[in-house]
């Protein structure tokens, strides 16, 4: 299970590479890895984004992070997850975060990656804050992602 | 007879439009050790003016976390600890 909170753009396909062909993966019988990239957008509440700026906690976002892996690692049958969170300053269309979940069958790494956005979602301490033509703005938490929480509790 | 109060050091850290507010990130605090709640620091806070009033009101979210771990208001705290007050988080 890896973390990785970074300034930098991360590159999916190495990162895929990498997970397929571990030690790890060829011992469990990987047959399956799903990701999911989330971008920065470049409308939002109908304002052209020019700039977005992202702030974290460092310490807590790390450990929070690993949590949320190993809630999911003891939901399901996977053999590896990662996550990459980008902060600092964004582009319109950049990509922010990265999860890639490794498993034998895809059911598990469908699942187990789709938690783990939802939880990141509402339990990572990161900040966004959008630079817009009318100035500056936080973005306001939305209550979708607490309801997409929710249907996890078990 | 006069009490003596006794004091804990703790270190309290502010995030996103809460530091802004508030115009710093970080600070000690010598807490009196009868305020041992996150309701309580929180109430505390909102006393030192009315920048601090409008954030600790309960008008707006303020999430907690002690050393690292998201906590609700009846968190206890202990000397030493790091608390750290923030909105809902908007990452992913």
């Amino acid at each position: 299970m890896g973390v990785r909170v970074q300034t930098e753009d991360f590159d999916l396909s190495q990162e895929l590479i990498s997970m397929r062909l571990s030690g790890q993966a060829k011992k469990e019988g990987i047959g399956a890895i799903v990701s999911f990239v989330g971008l920065v957008r470049d409308m939002n509440d109908g304002d052209a984004i020019n700039m977005l700026t992202l702030e974290h906690y460092p310490g807590m976002t790390e450990k929070a992070l690993q949590d949320i892996e190993l809630e999911a690692k003891s939901r399901w049958d996977i053999i590896d997850s990662l996550i990459i969170h980008r902060v600092g300053t964004l582009q319109p269309l950049d990509q922010i975060v990265l999860v890639a979940v490794t498993s034998a069958h895809r059911g598990e790494a469908f699942s187990a990656c789709e938690f783990i956005m939802d939880f990141l979602k509402t339990s990572a301490p990161f900040w966004k804050k959008e630079s817009t033509n009318h100035g500056e703005r936080w973005v306001e938490a939305k209550l979708s992602d607490d309801v997409a929480k929710a249907r996890w509790q078990k | 007879m006069i009490s003596k109060i006794n004091y804990m050091n703790i270190k309290v850290l502010y995030f996103a439009r809460i530091k802004e507010a508030v115009n710093y990130s970080t600070e000690e605090v010598d807490l009196p050790s009868d305020i041992s709640t996150v309701t309580a620091l929180k109430n505390y806070l909102s006393q030192r003016g009315e920048t601090w009033g409008n954030i600790f009101n309960g008008k707006q979210i303020v999430r907690a976390a002690i050393n690292h771990q998201l906590v609700d208001d009846m968190a206890v705290i202990h000397a030493g600890d790091e608390v750290a007050f923030f909105p809902p988080v908007t990452g992913g």
